[in-house]
């Protein structure tokens, strides 16, 4: 009964019908949120819970972006999240680098120190981070939320940057090393053009954290004019809270930086991850 | 061109010392290689010498300057890796040019160097290719091509011909025998292959547990070994090595059959002999040292390899050159040759006739 | 930064023995990683680690903004007070509940469309990147979705929910404390099943293949190859990350505090909404530092346990 080549036919219905499940269970919320945006304000009632609806309009889309404070969180949050996603990458990379290539002392409680941070529950640290962002007269300003960004990003982004190194064989920068770089030109020249998948996996998953961060976004910005998207939508939540189109139309809005990034990026991301994987 | 100069160098991590009292003293343009056993700290040696890794202690001269601090870069050192490390992103000329564009040499001047070190390596066709679309002998060239484009003052292999199929590395050795010729320049080589070592080799150093045990000229180590771990670990086949009890005149091996040897001093200190399987002849049943039976026998048309049980002591092995006519199960006499023969002492150090 | 040396270095050539290539390679080997260390170091130090140690110096302070005359340090009384605090021990069940459920359910999906998405079919660079969309779905905006999905106005779960019997009537369930914790774990399940897609894929990608084949001659049957192979290659990495994730969504406040707030009468509270609201609403860090110091030694108890378990399990 074994090695027949020729897979059994129920197993492969069987099959689609789970991709096919899990495409429904992925997509159907996204949809929803476009066909609301996408449906005439006359219409969300009386058509609420049709899959389709009769007739689209664009109106909320342009309401939403000429009409609210829209573009401005969206300005907001592209700063934010391209600035954490710069700075930790770089940082992220360096930290990355050294555990991956050194032995030194200290390296050992430096990881454990940072496996720690990814386990306390950040609300802990919420109201010291507000108190001494209060002192420093930095609340409502982008540049505190870059930098908090960036530093809690930094242990994982340092984690995944380490897999990528450890993929590139030491043999490489010995080589350049030999052929006359210093260790930073050797990183500059061979190793740096190697990980570019992985600066690439690693900018696109702070940029993606960044952008959804909720809760420091409506601790530290309080605003309009530096609030973030989430903390901008949530807003929107209690100002319009009858204006279901437009709601779904930013949110369909705001999606789309993330999505694109993501998409870019996934298949890096298990790249990264299997490497680091090999090892155990 | 360079003398290398290594001075009580030993390497320690932590309190794991993986090298220690390494004295070598290696000549302009000599062709030196390192040997041992996987573990033995001979890459690390080389490393040490490239630059690679930092020494615990002693002193590092190139042509009686002390060199310990100076970064590899600055050495003038070409190192060929056993996995090549060609840079992947680059083209076989951008890789075998980088160390002129690291240091800023005219293009000109580069081009036609690479081109040159193409042509001496048969890469010429090659050289806007990625290292992945090349085969494994292709990218040992260019890892060649990479080390002497720079004319460096000593070239450093590790391990250069490990990944390559058999007929390839034996046409590899040839091609590095010859570059060393041509060139002329000092060579530092690294290898488990005691094959590479003595073909290639001006001086052999053998290493073992971060120890060097000899130095020598590839006869000298095949013919009078400083220990036993040199003797079984040179010569091809392995050295038979037996339990003896050294007598005045000669010694007793573990059956009883005493054997003279004449021509070795210092009998009495013996705990074992050594012959080589080249060294033993094969004789009438119930003449020669030993009576014994063959077990196995390899054909091999040129040579005749037979593994034999002698009573008392074990297996051992016997080589003949031509094609012996003898069959599995015969009993066989072996006589051993004496002025061939070696004894160790208790410690495993080689009982030598004092010169 | 390093760029300036290099460059003298190079016209200067070799010059052993000279004062400046006395500066011994050992020393550079020892504090060339801090190098490349420092900023991140520097950066997690300062953000996190400092506000962490202040964070659990409030649990033993008083320190409510609506009562500044009130403030300093009270040694364990807000332990006391957490002790006695019947909404924290309901905010602790409720931890349990939707961790429990959360993890389950996004570790059993995520194996399944790891799975699949180990096999070979047509299209699957696109699937790929349209099932692992959600996790780019900022989380609020998850949430958001989630709350208009289970609207019986606007949304179709409720209706059919009703259709298949399993409500009476198309209700919102986030208003029924009975049901309301559902919403959340729900939203939550279709967040958290990409992650655990995309770590488990990346291991199963490092299984070698040549223990399949060897599975195959040996004719294990694909069950038998499942359980035999596949789990026990997996459970490094099946460990850590559902520690990693258990920790992390006993963390996660965004989807509870958006979609329910924490209600209805409290039935959606879990300790880190609890927190959220003990310092955001009512002012009190004091007291949100104690339940967040409270909930850190749970989950370092839950750490160690599975650090512990995993060792003695998984042989590789």
């Amino acid at each position: 009964m074994s090695a027949v080549k020729n897979p059994n036919p129920a197993l492969i219905v069987g099959k689609y019908a789970a991709l096919a499940f899990y495409l429904i269970f992925a997509l159907f919320p996204l949809y929803w949120l476009l066909k609301i945006g996408l449906t005439p304000d006359a219409l969300i009632y009386s058509e609420g819970t049709r899959l389709f609806p009769s007739e689209i309009t664009f109106s909320n889309f342009t309401t939403v972006i000429f009409q609210t404070d829209f573009v401005a969180y969206f300005r907001n949050s592209l700063v934010v999240s391209l600035g954490a996603a710069f700075f930790t990458t770089l940082f992220a990379a360096g930290a990355g680098y050294a555990f991956s290539r050194f032995v030194f002392a200290g390296k050992r409680i430096i990881i454990a120190l940072m496996l720690v941070t990814q386990m306390f529950p950040l609300l802990m640290i919420i109201a010291p981070i507000y108190k001494i962002v209060a002192e420093l007269g930095l609340l409502n300003s982008l540049t505190s939320l870059i930098v908090v960004y960036t530093a809690f990003n930094i242990p994982f982004a340092t984690f995944l940057m380490q897999s990528f190194f450890d993929g590139i064989p030491k043999d490489l920068e010995d080589a350049a090393m030999m052929d006359g770089c210093s260790r930073f030109q050797a990183l500059c020249k061979v190793v740096f053009p190697l990980t570019l998948p992985g600066l690439g996996a690693t900018l696109g998953f702070v940029f993606t954290a960044a952008w959804s961060e909720l809760l420091f976004a409506l601790m530290l910005i309080s605003k309009n004019d530096a609030m973030t998207f989430p903390v901008g939508l949530l807003t929107f939540v209690s100002k319009f809270s009858v204006d279901w189109g437009q709601m779904m139309a930013a949110g369909v809005l705001a999606l789309i930086p993330s999505c694109l990034f993501f998409i870019f990026i996934q298949r890096y991301l298990v790249q990264g991850l299997t490497s680091g994987a090999v090892k155990g | 061109m360079a003398r290398i100069e290594l001075r009580d160098v030993a390497k320690r991590y932590g309190s794991v010392e993986v090298l220690r009292n390494i004295d070598l003293e290696i000549q302009d343009g000599e062709f030196i290689v390192l040997v041992g056993p996987s573990g033995c700290g001979k890459s690390t040696l080389l490393r040490m010498v490239a630059g690679l890794e930092p020494i615990s202690s002693g002193d590092f001269l190139i042509d009686g300057e002390r060199m310990n601090d100076v970064r590899p870069r600055d050495r003038d050192i070409a190192m060929v890796f056993q996995s090549y490390a060609l840079y992947p992103h680059m083209d076989v000329a951008r890789n075998m040019g980088f160390s002129m564009e690291i240091r800023k040499d005219p293009v000109a001047e580069r081009k036609s160097k690479v081109a040159q070190a193409a042509e001496t390596l048969g890469l010429s066709n090659l050289t806007d290719r990625l290292p992945k679309a090349l085969s494994g002998g292709q990218r040992q060239r260019v890892a060649m091509g990479r080390a002497i484009i720079r004319d460096p003052q000593a070239f450093l292999f590790d391990e250069p011909l490990s990944n390559l199929d058999a007929a390839l590395r034996v046409e590899m050795r040839l091609e590095i025998a010859r570059l060393h010729q041509k060139l002329s320049a000092t060579m530092i080589y690294v290898t488990h292959d005691q094959v590479e070592a003595l073909t290639l080799a001006d001086r052999i150093v053998v290493l073992n547990g971060g120890d060097i045990q000899q130095v020598g000229s590839p006869l000298e180590l095949y013919e009078r070994p400083a220990n036993k771990f040199v003797a079984q670990f040179i010569g091809s086949p392995t050295m038979n090595v037996v339990p003896v009890i050294g007598t005045d005149t000669g010694v007793t091996a573990g059956n009883g059959a005493a054997i003279e040897l004449p021509d070795q001093p210092l009998t009495a200190q013996a705990k074992e002999l050594g012959v080589r399987p080249e060294h033993i002849d094969v004789v009438d049943n119930g003449t020669g040292d030993l009576s014994a039976v063959a077990d196995v026998v390899e054909h091999l048309g040129s040579d005749t390899n037979i593994y034999v049980n002698v009573e008392g002591i074990g297996s051992m092995m016997v080589r003949k050159h031509g094609n012996i006519p003898v069959n599995s199960g015969e009993q066989l006499g072996l006589r051993i040759q004496t002025e061939n023969a070696h004894l160790f002492a208790d410690d495993g150090t080689a009982l030598r006739p004092v010169a | 930064m390093e760029g300036k040396p290099v460059i003298d270095r190079a016209q200067k050539t070799v010059r052993p023995g000279e004062t400046r290539a006395r500066r011994s390679l050992y020393l550079q080997y020892m504090v060339e990683p801090f190098f490349y260390l420092s900023p991140a170091i520097l950066l997690i130090g300062a953000v996190i680690m400092i506000p962490l140690i202040i964070g659990i110096s409030y649990s033993f302070q008083s320190i409510e903004l609506l009562k500044p005359f009130a403030s300093g340090w009270i040694g364990f009384e807000n332990y006391v007070d957490l002790w006695s605090d019947r909404k924290f021990w309901i905010a602790m069940e409720n931890t349990l509940f939707w961790t429990f459920w959360s993890i389950t359910f996004q570790f059993l999906l995520g194996l399944g469309l790891a799975m699949l998405l180990n096999t070979q079919f047509f299209g699957k660079k696109l699937f790929q990147a349209l099932v692992f969309l959600p996790w780019a779905v900022p989380t609020f905006l998850s949430a958001l979705t989630w709350a208009w999905l289970f609207n019986p106005v606007i949304g179709p779960l409720p209706h059919w929910l009703a259709a298949l019997g399993i409500l009476s009537e198309p209700y919102n369930i986030l208003g029924d404390p009975e049901l309301a914790m559902w919403g959340p774990i729900t939203a939550n399940i279709w967040f958290g099943v990409p992650f655990f897609a995309i770590t488990l894929l990346a291991a199963l990608q490092s299984i070698p293949g040549e223990l399949y084949e060897a599975a195959e001659v040996d004719g294990a049957t694909p069950w038998q190859t499942f359980t035999k192979i596949t789990l026990p290659f997996l459970a490094p990495m099946i460990a850590i990350t559902v520690m990693l994730r258990t920790i992390w969504i006993a963390n996660f406040a965004d989807l509870i505090f958006v979609m329910t707030g924490g209600g209805p009468a409290n039935s959606t509270q879990i300790l880190s909404t609890y927190i959220f609201t003990t310092a955001f609403r009512k002012l009190d860090f004091g007291y949100a530092s104690t339940i967040a110091v409270a909930l850190l030694v749970i989950l370092l108890i839950y750490a160690v346990i599975l650090l512990w378990l995993r060792k003695k399990l998984v042989k590789i």
